[in-house]
C-alpha cells in the first residue's frame, strides 16, 4: 500500500436522505418477516407446490453470492498474484462479500420452512446433495470472510480491545491460508450454486440446461467480481464525495475483458455444440429473457470494455459494468426463476409484494452496514474530495 | 499482509502430502442405489372405474384432514387434481377420444400418487438426507431432519412432494408414504391396494410384477400400450402403469430413461471425493502466492519485478 493512501473511515455525514429510504425499506421488511413467522411462507408469498423457490432464492442467494464474488477475486488478485497495486479495492470488497453473505445466510433463514433447523446439515451429512456441498461452503466461507476481516476492526479499536489485538498479531502469519481458503472455498461454491438445477432436466429450459452449468456459474462469478467492484466503488465514491479512484478502476475493467470473454466464448459453444439456438427465435418469454441476458449482459458491455475510452471514462465505466452485473443477476434469476418450468403447473409465478418487499429490504440492510462500516472502520482508501461541486 | 516463511512451508507441506496421498483422479463411476428387491405396485388403467375408494383408504389410513368434497363426488374430476399436502393419491379422469359400445365417450381414470423411483431424485437433492429410499422401496420423509429447504420439490420430476405453506414454524413435506408401516408388517398392503375393488392396483415385488405387466399387455395387444410406464422411466420407480391409451395424454410425460440423480452426483464425487480438487487448488495457488510474493515474504528482492499495468 505503499504509493496509496491508508484505509480510513470516512467522515461524510451519516443520516442523508438515502440512509433514511434504506432505514424505510429495512422496516417494511421487517413487518412482512413479522408476518412470515406468524403466517407462514403462505402469507407473504406467491410459491406453490409447484414454485418451491423464488425470488428469495433466485435473487437473495443465487444473485447475492455471485455479486459478492468481488471479495475473492480481488483478494487472488491483489494477495495471491501480487498485483499490490490493487490493495486499495480488497477492502470494500471483502467489506462487501462479508455483508452480502450475511445476508444470504439470513435470506436462507427466512426462505426455509424450518428456520431453526438450519443447522441441522451440519450433523446430518449428505455428500451426494449439492445444495449440502453448497451450504458446507458457505457457512465456513462466511467465517473465513469474518476472519479476513478482523485486521480491519483491531486497526481501529486494536488498543481498546485486547482479543482483537492479539487475534490480529496470529493472523498477521496466518493470513495467507484464509486467503488462499477463501478463493478455493468461492470455487467450490460458486460452481456448486449452478450444479443445483442439474437435479431438474426435465424442468429447466434447454436454454440454460447444460451439464457446463457449474463451469459458466463460476466463470461468471469470476468475471462479474471486478465490475461488482468498479459498481459500487464507484457508487461510494460518488453518494460519499470521495476522490474517484480510477487509477485502480481503469485497469481492473482491463483484466476483465478477458475473463467475460472466456465466459462468453464458452456460453456460445455450449449453445451451438448444443443446437440450442433453435429455441432463440421462438418468442417466448424464455428465449427473450436469455437474449437480453447475453446480448445486453455480456455482448454490448464486453465490446465496450474493448475501447481504452471507456475504460477511462468514469461515466462509461460504471454504465459498462453495470451492465456486466446485471447480466450476471439476470443470469441468475432466468436459472432459478425464468427457466424453471414444471409439466404440471397451473398458474406462472410472479413474485409477491411480501417477497419484493423483503428481497429489497435485505438488500437496503446490506448497503445500511456498508455505510455503518466505512464511518467508523477503515475501508476506504479514497479521500474526501475537497472541494464539492 | 506478512507472510511467516516457516508457517507458510509448513501449511504447504501438509497439503502437499495430502494430495500426494489423494490416488490421482479419483475415477467416479456411479452406481445404482437401487435396493435389490424392493416392493412395488402395480396400476392397470384399464382396469380402474374411478371409484375413488383408493383415495379415501388413503385419507383413513394416513390421517389426512377431511376433503372439502366427499369422496364419492364425481365433480371432482371436471379438472384435473395433482396430489398436496392434504392429499398423497388423486385419481383424474381423462377423456381421449376413445368410445364404448354405445359410442359414448369413453373416460380414462389415472391414479396419481409417488412413483416411489429406484434412484429417487428427491433424496440425492435432500440436503440432510430427510428423504430416503428404503430397502423395501418406499421413499420415505424424517421430520427430524428436514430444514424446509423445498429442494426435494424443485428435484422431483413427476412433481410430488408437497409443502405445508401455511404452517410458520414446523412444516411439513407431505407426499405417499407407500404406507411404509403397512408394508413393513408381514403381508401388509398399502391401503389404497387393499381397498380397490377390481385389482387395478397391485402389491408385490417390483420383479414379478414387471413380469406380471408384461403377461398382461402381452396377453391383450389391441387393447394395451405396449409400454410399462416406470419400467424404465428415470431409470425405473416402484410404481408401475400400464394403459390402454397413450401415456402422454393422461399426463404422464416422456421421462429420461437416466436416473435424475445421476448427472449431479456424478459431477459432486468426481470433484469432491478425497477432497482432490480444492486440495489441488489450494496447492496450486500456495505456489502461485509463494513464487509471486517472494519478495514479500523473504523480505529480499526476487527475479520479476512485479509490472504495473496500465489501461
Amino acid at each position: 500500500m505503499s504509493e496509496h493512501a491508508r484505509p480510513a473511515p470516512v467522515a461524510a455525514p451519516f443520516w442523508t436522505p438515502g440512509v433514511l429510504v434504506l432505514l424505510f425499506l429495512m422496516i417494511n421488511a421487517g413487518f412482512f418477516i413479522v408476518a412470515r413467522y406468524i403466517g407462514g411462507l403462505a402469507a407473504v408469498t406467491h410459491l406453490s407446490q409447484t414454485r418451491p423457490w423464488g425470488l428469495w432464492i433466485g435473487i437473495d442467494v443465487a444473485t447475492g453470492v455471485a455479486l459478492a464474488a468481488g471479495g475473492f477475486t480481488t483478494a487472488a488478485l491483489a494477495h495471491i498474484f501480487g498485483r499490490h497495486h490493487y490493495e486499495a479495492v480488497t477492502r470494500p470488497a471483502l467489506l462487501t462479500a462479508m455483508l452480502g453473505y450475511t445476508f444470504v445466510a439470513i435470506g436462507l433463514v427466512i426462505d426455509i420452512g424450518r428456520s431453526w433447523a438450519i443447522w441441522k446439515p451440519l450433523v446430518f451429512w449428505q455428500p451426494n446433495s449439492v445444495l449440502f456441498e453448497v451450504a458446507m461452503c458457505v457457512v465456513i466461507y462466511l467465517h473465513v470472510l469474518y476472519i479476513e476481516f478482523i485486521p480491519v476492526v483491531a486497526e481501529r479499536f486494536g488498543d481498546r480491545i485486547r482479543i482483537l489485538a492479539v487475534l490480529n498479531r496470529i493472523l498477521d502469519k496466518t493470513m495467507w491460508i484464509f486467503i488462499i481458503a477463501g478463493v478455493v472455498l468461492s470455487c467450490m461454491h460458486q460452481s456448486g450454486l449452478g450444479s443445483l438445477m442439474l437435479i431438474a432436466p426435465t424442468k429447466v429450459h434447454p436454454l440454460w440446461y447444460t451439464p457446463l452449468l457449474p463451469l459458466l456459474f463460476l466463470l461468471s462469478a469470476i468475471a462479474v467480481g471486478y465490475p461488482m467492484v468498479i459498481f459500487e466503488t464507484t457508487i461510494a465514491t460518488a453518494s460519499l464525495k470521495l476522490e474517484d479512484e480510477m487509477e485502480v478502476l481503469s485497469p481492473l475493467s482491463r483484466i476483465t475483458i478477458g475473463l467475460l470473454g472466456i465466459y462468453l466464448a464458452l456460453k456460445i459453444g455450449d449453445m451451438v455444440v448444443r443446437g440450442t439456438y433453435v429455441y432463440l427465435a421462438d418468442g417466448s418469454s424464455e428465449s427473450i429473457s436469455f437474449l437480453v441476458e447475453i446480448i445486453f449482459g455480456v455482448i454490448v458491455p464486453w465490446i465496450l470494455l474493448m475501447c481504452p475510452a471507456v475504460r477511462r471514462s468514469r461515466r462509461w465505466l460504471f454504465i459498462t459494468c453495470a451492465m456486466i452485473v446485471g447480466g450476471v443477476a439476470l443470469n441468475r434469476i432466468n436459472v432459478f426463476l425464468v427457466a424453471f418450468n414444471t409439466p404440471y403447473a397451473e398458474q406462472s409465478y410472479f413474485p409477491s409484494i411480501g417477497e419484493i418487499s423483503i428481497t429489497a429490504g435485505l438488500i437496503a440492510g446490506i448497503i445500511f452496514m456498508y455505510r455503518i462500516a466505512v464511518t467508523y472502520l477503515p475501508v476506504i482508501s479514497a479521500r474526501r474530495r475537497e472541494v464539492t461541486s | 499482509m506478512e507472510l511467516s516463511r516457516r508457517g507458510f512451508f509448513k501449511v504447504m507441506g501438509a497439503s502437499g502430502a495430502a494430495l500426494a496421498a489423494t490416488p490421482g483422479k479419483a475415477k467416479a463411476t456411479w452406481k445404482s442405489k437401487a435396493p435389490p428387491d424392493a416392493y412395488g405396485c402395480l396400476v392397470d388403467l384399464g382396469r380402474c372405474i374411478g371409484c375413488r375408494k383408493c383415495e379415501l383408504a388413503c385419507n383413513k389410513v394416513n390421517g389426512l384432514p377431511e376433503p372439502e368434497k366427499p369422496f364419492d363426488d364425481v365433480t371432482v374430476f371436471n379438472q384435473r387434481r395433482r396430489p398436496d399436502d392434504k392429499a398423497f393419491t388423486v385419481v383424474n379422469r381423462y377423456y381421449t377420444g376413445r368410445t364404448d359400445e354405445r359410442n359414448q365417450p369413453k373416460p380414462t381414470f389415472v391414479k396419481v400418487q409417488c412413483m416411489h423411483c429406484q434412484d429417487p431424485a428427491c433424496a440425492s437433492a435432500c440436503i440432510t438426507g430427510a428423504l430416503h429410499k428404503n430397502e423395501n422401496g418406499a421413499v420415505t420423509w424424517n421430520p427430524a431432519k428436514c430444514i424446509g429447504c423445498r429442494y426435494c420439490m424443485v428435484a422431483c420430476p413427476f412433481q410430488i412432494p408437497a409443502y405445508e405453506y401455511s404452517n410458520p414454524i414446523t412444516p411439513r413435506v407431505r407426499k405417499c408414504t407407500f404406507c411404509f408401516d403397512r408394508i413393513s408388517e408381514e403381508g401388509g398392503t398399502p391401503g389404497c391396494a387393499a381397498i380397490c375393488p377390481v385389482e387395478a392396483i397391485t402389491f408385490g415385488r417390483r420383479s414379478e410384477l414387471l413380469k406380471l405387466a408384461h403377461q398382461r399387455i402381452k396377453r391383450d395387444p389391441v387393447n394395451y400400450v405396449q409400454h410399462v410406464y416406470g419400467e424404465k422411466e428415470v431409470g425405473g420407480t416402484s410404481w408401475l402403469y400400464i394403459s390402454q391409451v397413450p401415456f402422454e395424454k393422461i399426463d404422464s410425460y416422456n421421462m429420461p430413461t437416466r436416473q435424475i440423480p445421476k448427472l449431479t452426483e456424478t459431477i459432486q464425487h468426481t470433484i469432491f471425493s478425497y477432497l482432490w480438487a480444492p486440495i489441488t487448488l489450494f496447492g496450486i495457488l500456495g505456489g502461485a502466492m509463494w513464487t509471486l510474493n517472494r519478495q514479500q515474504i523473504t523480505g529480499k528482492s526476487g527475479p520479476g519485478k512485479e509490472k504495473e499495468d496500465r489501461s
